[in-house]
Order: structure tokens, then C-alpha cells, then sequence
């Protein structure tokens, strides 16, 4: 029982590594075929040959970025909000709220954002289409948010209520506890909320497709239509069906697994050494 | 200066809050407002008489029923594939594994976790590519690959709620088992496994629920906008999520808007009920625990 036990998890971790086998394997040819330079470049023109990812990658990050400047510090005011600074009967109410944002798909995020956030950006300011850098990286705020707000939570949960008592006690207000005393002490969830929060803003697909407009250049101002490295292998993939353009699909996949990956390598470390120093397991 | 600032982050503390509760409010009244009307008969079986449609023995065209099946086939085969491997996972991590191993294959486990879904479903699509140069010309895309990669995608979760749920089991359980001269395989599956029942199954319920709102895998890996019924493992499908998300892009008629305001409602609902229901399951659990 025990041996099926193992082999079964051995299988499960295994997986991981078969997938990234299979990306390199069908990257390898890129190398081979002395195109890999050309995948670096800044046009994406399947017909004339030119396979440039740049303006994806660029996408990716100013996407990314740009939903966590935004995500972040909204959920630090929430995270502040529910362990002290807003009335007590509303931090419960609050977190099953953001519990509740968590079961909401994402393709539901993306479909009212092109219904109601679009048209809004498009009115508003005459700026294009309204499908734009602005629109996914609001809406894909939204959808990072439960993430940053659980993960900083978990930790204040543990760190508030030992304090409390003895602040209190030293006649110390409720938000310089919060901000000088609990928050640096929660440098670990701070850290890692911020990590993860940008790990899933890379890997989320629909958000982008649906909203940010897809165009294949290097974003320069937020009313641009942009195109993420999840949003062009949808559309390839959808689309196409030539076999050279394949190939530099992998490539961005493998790039987008590579991200993530080393994301999830550094929270690792991270989560490691503060168990090390405060002792925690 | 100092004042200011705490004031300053004390009304940022309320903004962002009543910001979010804002945005889901609006979010939840535009969806209801809109999808609720629209929500009967017609929005599942179009002109087609209910009772042929579920038989199967009418064809449904431009409604929901066909894409519900499909997400239920879905779902189920994706179950079927990963929740005995998660558990069993999970049951060999939390119990068994040697410190050493267990850190790596955590790792490994931790790894495929954070794989975004568009990667796994452009592994099914090497799959495919791969099956094709190999040993089956004729390869392609369909309802049994898609439920392979929702398989994987989920597996992580499976794993980690299962092995959370028994390392949180308080240390008296441990005892229980080698005092009444258990060995370590018969207290795993008599006293710790039974005791963390409850979290296992809420973790079974959470990744159906992702399983089912997941787009990204399946987009790539063979789900289509009008393939009606899903006709076998090896045939192409429809699902409730990629409904919305074509629509959405491609609707032509305002009838076809009204109905992707009907699908986006009812996949909430199902999603809604899922996560609901996981959330409770383990809600009851820590209460369990707490009382003792």
C-alpha cells in the first residue's frame, strides 16, 4: 500500500519535469535552425516571416506590473482595514467578501469588464477602442487581489493577536501598531503576497484576450493595445496552423513556465529561510 | 506630518475596502440585471423540446445545453483522473514520505501549482503534436485531452488540500493509532483519514469548481463554439466558459448577447455553489476541531 502510495506521488511530481521536457523539446529546433535571435525581435509578422516575441514579453511585464501597482496597495488598505482599522463587525463580512472573489471565474472578470469597464475608458477618454493596457490592468487587479489580501492576512492573523495585548497595555494607537510594529513583522507575507501576485498576473490568459485589445507591439502609454505571451498563444494557436509559428509558441511557453517557475523557486527560499529564523514547523 | 500620514493610510484602509465592495457589487447587479431575465427554457434548449434535447435526441443549436454537458463530462473525467492520484498523493506526503524526499517532491508538486493554465494546455497540444509525428497519425485535440490537462492543472490542489488537511489533524490523533497497536499503514486509514475527511472532500470540491471555470486549458486542447453534444472521448466539445468568452467576441445578434449574459450567470452560480460549498465543508471542519 505504502509502495503504490509512493509511486503514485513520484508520478504526480514527475509531471512537472515531463512538461518542461516537452516545451524545451519543441523549442530545440528554434537553436538549431539559428532562428532563436530573430525570436527577439520586435516584429510579429508570420507572413513575412518574422516571429519577433519582444512586443509579447514587453506586454507581459508592463501588464503585470502595472495589475500589481494597483492590486497592491488596495490590499494592504483591506488587509490594515480588517485587523483594526475599520469596525470590528465588518472584518469578518470583509474577508468572507474577498473568500467569496476567489470562487468568481475568470471569464466572468473579463466579460463584464468588456461590457461595462471598455465602453467606459472608450467614452470617456478618446483614446481608441478602450481595449487597452488600463482595462486588463484594472480588471486583472481585481482578480489578483483575494491572492495578495489572503496571503498578507494569513500572517497578520498569526502576528496581531499576540501583540495586541501588549500595545494596548503600552497605550500605543491602534494604526501605529499596525504600520510600525505588525507590518514590519509581517515582512515574509508582504514579500511573498507581492511574488505570487505577480506570478499570477503572468500566467492569467483570459483577462488579456479578452480585454487588452491584442495588438503585437511595445506598449508605451496605458491607452495601448497590448498583447501578453498567454494571449498570443491562445491566438496562434486558434488561428494558425503553420508549423514554423509552433515553434516560437513553445518558446513563449516555456518562458511563461520559466517565469513562473522561478517565482515559485524564490517563495520557496523565502519561506525556508523565515521558517529558519523564527523557528516555525 | 506624522498624523497626516496615518490619516492618510486610516482613509486608504476605508477606500480600498469599500472600493472592492463596491466593484463586486456592481459586478454581481450587472450580471443578475442582465442574465436574470434571460434565464429559462429558451436559454437552454433554444427552440428544441426540453425533454428530446436532454435525451439526445434532438440537436440544440445556439444555447447552453450542449456546452453544459460538455463542462459536466469534463469536470467528471478530469475528477476521475486526478482525485485518486491527489489523495493518494497527498496521503503519501502528509504520513509517509521521509523528510528529505518529501521536500523535493513538495517542490516538484509546488512547481506544476504554479504552471499558468495556457502552458498546460499548450502541453496538451505538444501531446498532440508529439502523438502525431510518432505512433498515431490521425491525432487530435478533443474532450479526452482537455480532461487529461484539466487533470493536471487541478492534481496540485488535490494534493496540497489533502496533505493540509491531515497535518492539521491535532497530535492526540497520532497517538490514538499506536495505542490501540496500530501500525502506522492501519492508524493512516482508520483513525487519521476518517478524521480529516471532511477537508479531503472540500478540497475534491474546490478543484471541481476550478476544473470547471478553467478556459485557458481548454481552449487549446479542443473545445469549439458548435460541436453540439460531445460525441465520445475522442470528439471535439463545448463548455460553459469558453461560451462566454466566444460570445463575448463574437456575438452578432443581441439575442446572442442576452444568452452570454445567461451563460456568465449560470457559471457563477455553479462556480458560486462549488466554492460555497468547499468553504463550508471547512468551515465545519475547524469548528470541529475548535470545540474539542
Amino acid at each position: 500500500m505504502e509502495a503504490f502510495l509512493q509511486y503514485a506521488t513520484v508520478f504526480s511530481a514527475l509531471i512537472v519535469l515531463i512538461l518542461f521536457g516537452f516545451l524545451t523539446y519543441f523549442t530545440l529546433p528554434l537553436f538549431a535552425e539559428g532562428q532563436f535571435a530573430e525570436l527577439f525581435s520586435l516584429h510579429w509578422r508570420p507572413f513575412h516571416g518574422e516571429f519577433g516575441i519582444l512586443p509579447m514579453i514587453s506586454g507581459t511585464l508592463a501588464l503585470a506590473i502595472s495589475a500589481l501597482l494597483i492590486a497592491y496597495p488596495l490590499g494592504l488598505g483591506i488587509c490594515l482595514f480588517v485587523h483594526g482599522l475599520g469596525p470590528r463587525w465588518l472584518a469578518r463580512p470583509t474577508l468572507l467578501l474577498v473568500h467569496g472573489m476567489t470562487g468568481i471565474p475568470t471569464v466572468v472578470y473579463g466579460f463584464v469588464a468588456v461590457f461595462l469597464l471598455v465602453p467606459l475608458l472608450r467614452n470617456n477618454f478618446s483614446h481608441g477602442s478602450g481595449f487597452s493596457l488600463l482595462a486588463a490592468a484594472l480588471t486583472l487587479s481585481i482578480l489578483i487581489l483575494p491572492t495578495i489580501i489572503l496571503l498578507i492576512n494569513s500572517q497578520l492573523e498569526h502576528i496581531v493577536p499576540k501583540l495586541r495585548l501588549t500595545t494596548t497595555a503600552l497605550g500605543i494607537s491602534r494604526i501605529h501598531e499596525l504600520t510600525r510594529i505588525s507590518l514590519p513583522a509581517a515582512s515574509y507575507g508582504l514579500l511573498s503576497a507581492a511574488i505570487l501576485g505577480f506570478g499570477r498576473a503572468v500566467g492569467d490568459t483570459l483577462i488579456a484576450l479578452m480585454v487588452a485589445g491584442n495588438a503585437a507591439q511595445i506598449p508605451e502609454f496605458a491607452f495601448d493595445s497590448i498583447r501578453t505571451l498567454t494571449a498570443h498563444i491562445a491566438l496562434v494557436v486558434a488561428t494558425d496552423s503553420q508549423s514554423t509559428t509552433y515553434h516560437s509558441l513553445f518558446a513563449c511557453g516555456l518562458i511563461l513556465f520559466l517565469t513562473t517557475a522561478s517565482v515559485n523557486l524564490l517563495l520557496h527560499r523565502i519561506k525556508h529561510r523565515t521558517c529558519r529564523e523564527t523557528d516555525c514547523e | 506630518m506624522n498624523k497626516l500620514l496615518n490619516f492618510g493610510i486610516y482613509c486608504w484602509s476605508w477606500i480600498a475596502t469599500l472600493g472592492v465592495f463596491l466593484v463586486v457589487g456592481l459586478l454581481l447587479f450587472y450580471l443578475l440585471s442582465q442574465g436574470l431575465p434571460t434565464i429559462g427554457k429558451e436559454l437552454f434548449f433554444g427552440d428544441a423540446p426540453a425533454w428530446k434535447a436532454i435525451l439526445g435526441q434532438v440537436r440544440v443549436w445556439d444555447a447552453l445545453w450542449p456546452a453544459c454537458v460538455g463542462t459536466l463530462f469534463l469536470v467528471l473525467i478530469a475528477a476521475l483522473l486526478a482525485v485518486p492520484l491527489g489523495i493518494s498523493s497527498g496521503i503519501y506526503l502528509a504520513c509517509f514520505a521521509p523528510k528529505s524526499v518529501k521536500r523535493i517532491l513538495s517542490l516538484l508538486v509546488e512547481l506544476l501549482a504554479g504552471t499558468p493554465s495556457i502552458v498546460m494546455g499548450l502541453f496538451g497540444f505538444a501531446m498532440i503534436l508529439f502523438l502525431r509525428n510518432t505512433f498515431f497519425p490521425n491525432a487530435n485535440t478533443s474532450l479526452l485531452l482537455s480532461s487529461v490537462c484539466l487533470a493536471l492543472l487541478i492534481l496540485p490542489y488535490l494534493i496540497f488540500t489533502t496533505q493540509a488537511a491531515l497535518e492539521s489533524l491535532s497530535d492526540e490523533y497520532l497517538l490514538i493509532g499506536p495505542s490501540l497497536g496500530f501500525n502506522q499503514i492501519q492508524t493512516v486509514f482508520h483513525v487519521l483519514i476518517p478524521a480529516a475527511g471532511r477537508g479531503i472532500l472540500s478540497g475534491v470540491v474546490l478543484s471541481i469548481g476550478r476544473a470547471a471555470e478553467d478556459t485557458a486549458v481548454i481552449m487549446l486542447t479542443g473545445v469549439i463554439a458548435n460541436a453540439g453534444l460531445p460525441q465520445g472521448l475522442l470528439g471535439k466539445f463545448e463548455a460553459l466558459p469558453f461560451r462566454i468568452f466566444y460570445l463575448a467576441a463574437e456575438y452578432r445578434t443581441s439575442a446572442e448577447l442576452d444568452s452570454a449574459y445567461g451563460t456568465a450567470l449560470v457559471l457563477l452560480s455553479l462556480t458560486g455553489i462549488l466554492y460555497g460549498g468547499a468553504f463550508a465543508l471547512h468551515k465545519t471542519l475547524e469548528l470541529r476541531w475548535n470545540q474539542h
